[in-house]
């Protein structure tokens, strides 16, 4: 059965102007399919990051197209697509980024809480849930930014999933990570590829993490090299 | 707690930096305190001046006024020089005719409050070989008293006993002074043309005006009258108060087109005292508007700071979703609980001032210093302060919208 095209990039082009006019997407073209769990490797600087915001639909700023879930993205404007964002996407930063002054699961509700789809107290109760899922659940209640990296990028990883988005992007998610924690996040990634059709995009530099995904994406000086990498 | 998420957040926001949401209040509460501290002053002390102003003359006063002589020879037209100009005021008599018509008119009108005829008599205070030139106001007192309100002047005396005692005086406490004068003496006047009357003083008054103390008397209509050689029908003036003083050249406009008579407001027939109460709300309202600048850009500068030190909040919240729309109300709200509480605590600020001012000793008539709780001047500052907030803080919350978070994220 053929899978359908959740993420479609067409001929991705980015220029940086400053300081000088520098091309760091080169006519980027790719598909991911529901429910996959990709990874993007390649060396720093290489444009990954840059890649994801746009496919975040962060970034607006380039040359090309991009679909997601069969819908236009490209031209869109920015309130449309912080309500898809708000809904299909979870975001996961290469620098774990929290709001501070917020507990964690305060942290982890605030998207749900701004889609409104669901009251309160269901809210909070699924927000333990994926605190639980990462294995935080203890911390819940601590001020955002009294935890250390590692427990925030994964309340951060919580935050990404509570709305159920489509698709789940993430930045280097087990940067932080020690090798009994990455294998949580990827246990968890493939649970929700598997068993709920999520489909994971993740930029990593850990060859291990890359290997245990789906399907791995090359890229060098902002081109793909390599669309299903292989390693052994 | 159960609030709507970005109200949430910028209570957050607001309670995890007291200290600056405090300062910012504080300069909201200053701001509006003396905003309205400083207008009830104005207010207070304008209502003063037009009070102790009313206690002399009246809203609307209608009288003859004096009219030219035309050329003798008609101007007929360029050509001819007109040759034979004498003006002269050309008046017979300063009575108003048929008054009793008038005052009905008056009296019929909605909007009047009182109406009295009046007869001014110009004449000579006597006693032994000093004189003192002056002006008899013949009234009804009891009307005159409704109108002006005599009796709060009276520092000896009782206007009513004007009534018992048909050649009854009352003079200002400069005549009084002047003369040697006390209470129930005996006191002679002649008037411009010659007539001689020994009058008893019946009450002295002593008004803010000294120079209407050193002058002016009340008589019965009926001794003016007489001091003019006139008979009861004569009256020069007719006074007029109305329900809202401050429309009074409204109505003496109106007024105007019914008879010849000149009708004048009191705002015209005081130009001085009307420049100087406008010179007081100028001046007044520029400070108090330059202290609410100042606190607003105090509430400016805090959220300005507040978003700088929030760029990352802003990034994270765009990129889980929320829009522009959403960073600006935030940020609107937290300016809006700021200026609540500023405004608020102002209201308290400018009460206690106010409270604190209207107990200071001035002397005078009026003893103590005219302010008063406005509660329109309350309203007033509390949506101005509310404005003012608003506007500060709208500023710096569109820029937080235009905030782009890959920016921040790429930091
Ligand atoms: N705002 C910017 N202005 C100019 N150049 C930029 C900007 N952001 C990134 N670049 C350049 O674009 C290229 C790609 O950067 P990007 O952050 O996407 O790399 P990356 O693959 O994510 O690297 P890393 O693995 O170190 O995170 C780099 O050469 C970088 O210097
Ligand atoms: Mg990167």
């Amino acid at each position: 059965m053929e899978k359908k095209i959740i993420l479609k990039a067409n001929r991705i082009v980015k220029y940086f102007l400053e300081p000088i006019k520098f091309k760091a997407l080169d006519d980027v073209s790719f598909e991911v399919a529901q429910g996959e769990f990709v990874t993007l490797i390649g060396k720093s600087g290489c444009g990954k990051s840059t890649l994801l915001y746009i496919l975040s639909t962060m970034d607006t700023d380039y040359e090309g197209e991009l679909f997601i879930d069969g819908i236009k993205i490209t031209g869109q404007k920015q309130d449309n697509l912080a309500a898809i964002r708000n809904e299909n996407i979870g975001f996961v930063f290469q620098f774990h980024y929290m709001l501070p002054e917020f507990s964690c699961l305060k942290n982890v509700m605030i998207p749900a809480l701004k889609l409104g789809k669901y009251s309160y107290d269901e809210i909070e109760y699924q927000a333990y849930q994926k605190l639980e899922l990462l294995g935080i659940k203890d911390q819940a209640l601590k001020q955002a930014s009294k935890l250390s990296g590692g427990q925030q990028q994964r309340v951060a990883i919580a935050r990404a999933l509570i709305n159920e988005p489509k698709i789940i992007m993430c930045d280097e998610p087990s940067g932080n990570l020690d090798s009994k924690n990455t294998s949580i996040v990827l246990d968890t990634f493939h649970q929700l590829s598997k068993e709920f059709g999520q489909t994971i995009i993740a930029v990593t530099h850990d060859n291990d993490f890359a290997k245990s995904s789906n399907r791995i994406i090359e890229m060098a000086d902002g081109k793909i090299l390599v669309h299903d990498l292989k390693i052994n | 707690m159960k609030l709507k998420v970005n109200t949430e957040i910028a209570l957050t926001h607001l309670l995890t930096r007291k200290k600056q949401t405090m300062v910012a209040s504080l300069g909201v509460t200053v701001g509006i305190g003396i905003f309205i501290f400083m207008i009830s002053l104005v207010v207070g002390f304008n209502r003063y001046s037009d009070e102790s102003l009313f206690k002399a003359v009246p809203h609307i006063r209608i009288y003859k006024d004096d009219i030219l002589s035309r050329p003798l020879m008609p101007f007929i037209d360029s050509v001819y020089e007109t040759v034979i100009v004498n003006p002269k005021i050309a008046n017979l008599t300063k009575s108003l005719i048929n008054p009793d018509k008038i005052l009905a008119d008056f009296k019929k009108q909605d909007y009047v409050l009182t109406v009295a005829p009046q007869v001014s008599a110009s004449l000579f205070y006597n006693n032994g070989t000093s004189q003192i030139n002056g002006i008899a106001s013949g009234v009804n007192i009891m009307e005159a008293n409704d109108m002006f309100n005599i009796q709060s002047t009276m520092l000896a005396g009782d206007v009513s006993n004007l009534l018992t005692l048909p050649n009854g005086i009352i003079i200002g406490v400069g005549i009084a002074d002047h003369l040697n004068i006390q209470l129930n003496d005996n006191i002679n006047i002649t008037s411009a043309i010659g007539v001689i009357k020994v009058m008893k003083v019946v009450g002295i008054f002593k008004t803010s005006n000294s120079a209407i103390d050193k002058t002016k008397s009340y008589t019965t209509l009926v001794v003016a009258q007489q001091l003019l050689h006139q008979s009861t029908s004569y009256v020069t003036d007719i006074l007029v108060n109305i329900k809202d003083p401050n429309k009074a050249p409204e109505y003496a406009k109106r007024f105007e087109n019914l008879t010849n008579y000149k009708i004048e407001d009191w705002q015209a027939a005081n130009e001085q005292t009307m420049a100087s109460n406008k010179t007081r709300k100028v001046m007044f309202g520029a400070i108090s508007i330059a202290i609410l600048l100042v606190a607003a850009f105090g509430i400016y500068n805090i959220i300005n700071m507040t978003i700088k030190e929030k760029l990352n909040d802003i990034a994270i919240l765009k990129a889980t979703g929320f829009k522009g729309k959403d960073v600006i109300n935030i940020f609107i709200k937290e300016t809006l609980i700021m200026g609540f509480i500023g405004t608020s605590f102002g209201l308290v600020l400018a009460a206690i001032l106010i409270k604190i001012v209207s107990g200071i000793y001035i002397g005078g008539d009026r003893e103590y210093f005219p302010i008063g709780f406005e509660t329109p001047i309350f309203i007033m500052g509390s949506i101005i302060g509310m404005l003012v907030t608003l506007g500060a803080g709208y500023i710096p919350a569109l820029n937080a919208a235009k905030v782009d978070p890959i920016e921040i994220f790429r930091k």
